[in-house]
């Protein structure tokens, strides 16, 4: 069989290495950049069939915070009367739940998502950092839908957010990067040890008390502070408060020391991801 | 005046067995940790390695279509998956200049919730292909895949033929430089099959360059202008597809009906039992792979028993393509084998399997050889031999002139009593 006769030169001067992997790797953010397209296809992927086949889809998003707000508000609120510092309670605690309800979906999703998505890693390369990543991003969805909820519920008991409102966005941010980086951290294990996914609902029950959503900050003594804003959560609700409730002084010692710890967690998770994942397909 | 675009030099890859266990719990981690805290984990589980790829060396020019063929096992598919970058190679590299498009599953990423539409979307960007040349090429796809109807349908209501052709249609139009494709082509109809096999004639007189994991020899032949033929990991041959193919048929490694081994030593087994050989026999006592569903074959189990003490028997197990077993069988029961002189020598034991008694299909047999009291296994050799039984439809099988599916992992033709007693007038039926 004659083939050579009209081979046309080759167009893409791209070069694939491939070598054994060892040690430390360097995070290839270019190759990440590459695939963007991929990333956006898998979050669409999970978006759209989240709700597929539930008789009301996506009013699921706004009934689950609904129903936890009102849960919380008459527990804690009118039950176990936490204060909430001068703020009506069921506007406290939803300005809290939200970002946390983003959170704790990330990373529950973000720690399975490996394993779930098992099918591909075993048989296409890509930077595996995409699959946790597109399971973060699926989540933010819900959020800015149930975000609208809030906004309303604020109108309501008659809070009007000042400027402060436009450091929102920084604080989703933080909330995303936090998510990943624990995230990156728990699938890497979830690969190798599945005891994780059964792990996940004591952490994320844990971490929520340790974070001030059914209960404001100020109930925490001042020499504590520091330490409580290590727990990169509490900086985040916190911000979030500060934000939206129109709230004069700024938490600024738990909001930096939060960031220090968000940027600890993202950046370890994701070295620790990269160096993993040449393994991942053989041990999966 | 070539370009080599593919550069392998000494890819090797090691696996662990047992790595083969689900997943690894953490505590398992802890305890054998704690039990001795000493040695690391590599020296206690280094004992047990299989090189999956053995220092693997070849170059592909750009517009090859490179045949990589071996029996089960030998690494064809380890070796796409180290070049595809699914896996990362113990030792060794190989250099890469294209884009490359890996194809080793149909229908990769596809989501029974998502409709048809969606799923080609989905599947194109997994493959690696951008949004705006899915869209281009959206109509195409459609049209190759013949599902056009049903395109915005959820793909978990599509049938099985359905789901396959569309699952090839993306990957059919993807326009990489070099593609690579795992036995691919192994499913689908024969009228579909024939339509794959023209795309790809198409992509290699375009001058792609492909790498082609196959076990038909008719494809590899029609689409190859070089094979390389893998056994346990190692390259044996490399040449053009005609010389490669032909010295593959004439070995054993060509038959997946009979392997044997002629040198103690290297056969599986330990001191006191190892395999010689083991091959499937039909009627007339003729090696082959295919028998007829209707007719008796044998499975002939040569081993060597070195040890005059024990007593070493052979065990069959039937496996189907599901991976179900179907039964073990063992001469253990049987007079002549009891009757054996208790002295170190070679055993040749058939087990004589009747007609209509399996299904349609591919099966594969697990020869273990093992003694009792105490229990031990002196050879496990999985997946030894394969063989295929096929149904001519000429209607002396069970299945009689029906040539539709039949259900059963069995089908044994069973006798049936047919009584029947004239009704006094026909019944009325109630509406």
């Amino acid at each position: 069989m004659d083939l050579k006769k009209n081979i046309p030169m080759l167009k893409t001067t791209e070069q694939i290495q491939i070598k054994p992997s060892k040690g430390w790797v360097s995070l290839n953010l270019k190759e990440i950049w590459k695939f963007r397209e991929l990333l956006y296809f898998l979050t669409w992927r999970d978006i759209k069939v989240r709700y597929k086949q539930t008789a009301i889809g996506v009013m699921w998003v706004l009934l689950q915070p609904l129903f936890t707000m009102l849960l919380f508000s008459l527990i804690f609120g009118r039950l176990a009367k936490i204060p909430s510092d001068g703020i009506p309670y069921p506007a406290f605690i939803f300005s809290g739940l939200l970002p946390w309800l983003l959170f704790a979906k990330a990373l529950t999703d973000a720690s399975t998502s490996l394993v779930s998505n098992e099918q591909i890693i075993t048989k296409v390369y890509f930077p595996r950092v995409i699959v946790p990543t597109s399971a973060v991003l699926a989540g933010v969805m819900d959020f800015l839908i149930a975000s609208c909820l809030l906004l309303g519920l604020l109108l309501f008991y008659g809070i009007v957010p000042n400027w402060n409102i436009l450091a929102l966005p920084f604080f989703v941010l933080m909330t995303i990067l936090c998510a990943l980086g624990v995230g990156f951290w728990l699938c890497a294990l979830d690969v190798v040890y599945r005891d994780v996914r059964y792990t996940i609902p004591f952490l994320t029950q844990l971490w929520f008390f340790g974070t001030p959503i059914v209960y404001p900050s100020s109930l925490i003594p001042d020499q504590w502070k520091l330490l409580f804003g290590m727990n990169p959560m509490a900086g985040v609700i916190e911000g979030f408060r500060w934000s939206l409730l129109g709230k004069e002084d700024f938490p600024f010692l738990i909001i930096l020391s939060s960031s220090i710890t968000v940027i600890f967690l993202f950046t370890t998770g994701l070295y620790y991801f990269r160096r993993m994942e040449k393994n991942f397909s053989d041990i999966i | 005046m070539t370009t080599k675009v593919i550069e392998v030099s000494k890819i090797a890859k090691r696996y662990r067995i047992g790595g083969l266990e689900p997943y690894k719990a953490f505590r398992d981690t802890l305890t054998s940790f704690l039990k001795n805290p000493f040695t690391s984990k590599k020296t206690a589980k280094d004992s047990k390695v299989h090189w999956a790829l053995d220092d693997v060396s070849f170059d592909v020019n750009q517009g090859d279509v490179l045949g990589i063929i071996g029996r089960n096992g030998s690494g064809k598919t380890t070796l796409l998956k180290v070049l595809s970058r699914v896996t990362s190679p113990t030792r060794g590299k190989a250099l890469i200049k294209g884009n490359v498009a890996a194809l080793l599953e149909v229908g990769t990423g596809f989501h029974p919730e998502l409709t048809g539409r969606e799923n080609i979307y989905l599947s194109g960007a997994i493959l690696g292909m951008k949004r705006k040349e899915i869209k281009r090429k959206f109509d195409e796809i459609v049209a190759f895949s013949e599902v056009e109807k049903f395109i915005d349908t959820p793909l978990k209501r599509y049938s099985t033929g359905m789901k396959v052709r569309l699952a090839f249609a993306v990957p059919a139009h993807l326009e990489s430089e070099i593609l690579f494709i795992d036995e691919v082509l192994a499913v689908g109809d024969n009228n579909f099959q024939k339509k794959c096999l023209g795309k790809m004639e198409n992509a290699s007189k375009e001058g792609k360059t492909a790498l082609f994991v196959s076990h038909s020899m008719p494809a590899v032949l029609r689409l190859c202008n070089r094979v390389i033929l893998l056994n346990n990991g190692k390259l044996i041959k490399d040449g053009p597809s005609n010389e490669v193919i032909r010295s593959y048929l004439e070995s054993e490694m060509g038959s997946t009906a009979k392997r044997s081994w002629n040198n103690f030593n290297e056969a599986p087994g330990d001191d006191i039992a190892r395999i010689k050989s083991i091959q499937v026999l039909n009627q007339e006592g003729v090696n082959t792979e295919t028998l007829d569903i209707t007719k008796p074959f044998s499975v002939e189990v040569e081993y060597w028993k070195n040890n005059p003490r024990s007593n070493p028997s052979a065990l069959l197990s039937i496996y189907n393509q599901e991976g179900i077993c179907l039964f073990t069988t063992s001469e253990l029961i049987h007079d002549e084998w009891k009757k054996q002189p208790n002295e170190s020598s070679l055993v040749k034991s058939t087990c004589h399997i009747p007609g209509n008694f399996f299904a349609e299909g591919q099966f594969s047999i697990t020869l273990i050889l093992g003694s009792f009291n105490p229990n031990l296994a002196h050879a496990c050799e999985k997946d030894a031999v394969a063989f295929q039984i096929v149904d001519k439809n000429d209607g002396n099988s069970v299945r009689g002139e029906y040539a539709n599916e039949w259900a059963g992992v069995v089908r044994p033709c069973l006798q049936w009593n047919t009584k029947y007693e004239p009704l006094k007038k026909q019944v009325d039926c109630i509406q």
